[in-house]
């Protein structure tokens, strides 16, 4: 009954002990690029492939909704707010969850049930400070750079669809853009953006290191970080929009 | 010149599960121990207590004055220095070649130059038989050349104590004979405290000086190989000897009905002790002892043909 809140505690323990690695000398700088570059590659097509109808059902839907309203001149501030605010988070931190995180927990688990970490720690070495901490700032950064490229294309992917499927005017959507949305909305976006990467690494990494029991011990631990890592990621981003929306109140309203 | 390695009273489990309890030996500094168990007793559990990969819920591992199960992490680290390990299929790191793999333990923890770690690790690869293969990946190569492998970075750092994790395990009978003897010459080179930990009961009948016998979450019994191997205790007699007869089944124990049944049935007689496996320079290793030597020592009578040489390894079920 107690265990999940006994897992909760762990992995809060397991992100103190990477906070504590983060500040220790030599910082392994080859590690990060490298799986920067791994992270990166793995998740920009399909990042950038979900982006594109993500932005087209937002200003869809959006468009529909406001047109009902009778406030069309709005259609490009809200399309925009949607998908800065939270389907580019959310989209980047699926993928970096998908397929960087899942990839992350496969390595450390083949190495974990591989002896490969106790023969680390044998010869002195911590593999959080090794291995972990340059995974996690890796995810970060892509998730970073990954929002970006959400956001860019799901607002390309909106204006289209506005323009195209909804007869809305160019100029019209371009112009409503600083209507409701401000820059406050594309640095929470970032922020949010950011955590998700950092959530997706930790995650990802404690139930690699945590893997037990063969092969399938590796699979499994897979499987359980992507399903905590969603689960997390719609909490968190509660917690956020909320305390943004209270701290930063909306344009125009 | 190796250094001894004593524990006492541990017990170790995983939640609700009980390992073993109450496991007291003394590793005696530069000789070779067997550790032998059937599979899934905790043997690598052992092992990972031995170094403070794993804490012990109870007990004390004394090394050096230093207790493992209770040191700071700093000591942990400092300890660790004295062992080499080989563990189960070698733990090379997969993204390094075998070279940079021996070479990791100097480039992390010594200031030596490019050409000096190159002639330690060509000199350890010499002796594991791998020169040749510096530039293969771990994946590309046998289970058995990964574990020597293993060894050879397990030594390059000087080690006091090495520890082998199933050498002889996954390996054909030659390659395990071959094995056992680079162990006995590597003993024989270095003085090193040897720990083996294995199920196989050839290697524990002719190659270490002390056997102990991890059965039922506990430690059977530990001591010299003769005394082991003249054993009339049951369960020491079963396994050492690969009986039927006795008190283990095929699950972990017989039920009383079995033993009942068994009860008026002849032990087989104890095969013959063979001679321990020597290094093949020739030359006795320091802790060696006199073929024989307990037997005589504590008035027991070995089986008829013990210590013959080229006698059969095989033992009869
Ligand atoms: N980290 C761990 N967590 C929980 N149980 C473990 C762990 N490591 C080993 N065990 C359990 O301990 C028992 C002994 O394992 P092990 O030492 O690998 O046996 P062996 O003697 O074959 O080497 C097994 O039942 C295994 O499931
Ligand atoms: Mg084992």
């Amino acid at each position: 009954m107690l265990k999940p809140v006994g897992t909760a505690g762990t992995l809060f323990a397991f992100f103190l002990d990477v906070l504590r690695a983060l500040f220790r000398r030599p910082f392994q700088l080859r590690e990060f690029i490298q799986q920067s570059w791994f992270i990166a590659s793995v998740t920009i097509i399909p990042t950038a492939l979900v982006a594109i109808p993500f932005g087209a059902v937002i200003a869809l839907q959006v468009g529909g909704l406001i047109k009902q309203f009778g406030a069309q001149s709005f259609t490009g501030s809200a399309s925009v707010l949607a998908v800065i605010q939270q389907a580019g988070p959310i989209a980047t931190a699926l993928l970096i969850a998908g397929a960087g995180g899942s990839a992350i927990a496969a390595d450390l688990g083949s190495r974990k049930i591989r002896e490969e970490l106790d023969a680390m720690m044998v010869l002195g070495i911590d593999p959080i400070q090794r291995l972990v901490v340059p995974r996690v700032l890796a995810a970060m950064m892509v998730a970073f750079f990954l929002n970006g490229l959400v956001s860019v294309v799901g607002v390309g992917g909106g204006y289209v669809f506005n323009v195209i499927l909804q007869d809305g005017t160019p100029g019209a959507y371009l112009a409503s853009f600083t209507a409701l949305a401000q820059l406050p909305d594309l640095y929470v976006g970032l922020v949010k953006a950011v955590i998700f990467g950092l959530i997706a690494a930790i995650v990802a990494c404690y139930k690699g290191m945590n893997a037990g029991g063969g092969p399938k011990g590796v699979g499994d631990a897979v499987n359980e970080s992507v399903v905590i890592t969603f689960l997390l990621l719609f909490v968190v981003n509660f917690v956020l929009s909320t305390i943004y929306l209270q701290l930063v109140p909306p344009k125009g309203g | 010149m190796g250094v001894e390695i004593k524990v006492d009273n541990l017990t170790k489990s995983f939640g609700k599960s009980l390992i073993w309890a109450d496991v007291s030996l003394t590793i005696p500094a530069g000789e070779i121990c067997v550790m032998l168990g059937p599979s899934g007793t905790g043997k690598s559990v052992f092992l990972k207590t031995l170094i403070g990969l794993l804490k012990p819920d109870t007990g004390s591992i004394v090394i050096e004055g230093t207790d493992i199960a209770s040191c700071s992490e700093k000591d942990l680290y400092e300890i660790r220095k004295l062992f080499g390990v080989l563990f189960q299929d070698g733990a090379m790191f997969g993204s390094m070649n075998l070279y940079d793999n021996i070479a990791f333990p100097l480039r992390e923890h010594t200031k030596k130059s490019e050409s000096q770690i190159r002639e330690i690790v060509l000199e350890k690869m010499d002796l594991v038989g791998l020169l040749g293969t510096e530039d293969k990946l771990p994946g590309e190569i046998s289970g058995g050349m990964r574990k020597r492998a293993g060894i050879a970075r397990g030594l390059v750092l000087d080690p006091e104590i090495v520890l082998f994790d199933e050498p002889d395990s996954g390996l054909d009978p030659v390659r395990t004979s071959f094995l056992n003897q680079l162990i006995v010459d590597l003993n024989a080179q270095i003085d090193a405290t040897f720990l083996i930990v294995t199920h196989d009961i050839n290697t524990a009948r002719t190659v270490p000086d002390n056997i102990g016998l991890l059965y039922h979450k506990h430690l059977a019994m530990f001591g010299p190989r003769e005394m082991l191997l003249s054993s009339e205790e049951p369960v020491v007699r079963q396994f050492l000897n690969a009986q039927r007869v006795g008190p283990i089944g095929m699950s972990e124990e017989k039920d009383a009905d079995e033993l009942e049944a068994e009860k008026d049935q002849d032990l087989p007689p104890l095969p013959p002790i063979p001679m321990q496996l020597e290094p093949s320079s020739g030359i006795p290793r320091r802790s060696q002892r006199e073929p024989g030597g307990w037997c005589r020592d504590n008035g027991v009578t070995p089986p008829p043909g013990s210590f013959e040489a080229n006698m059969s390894m095989t033992t009869k079920v």
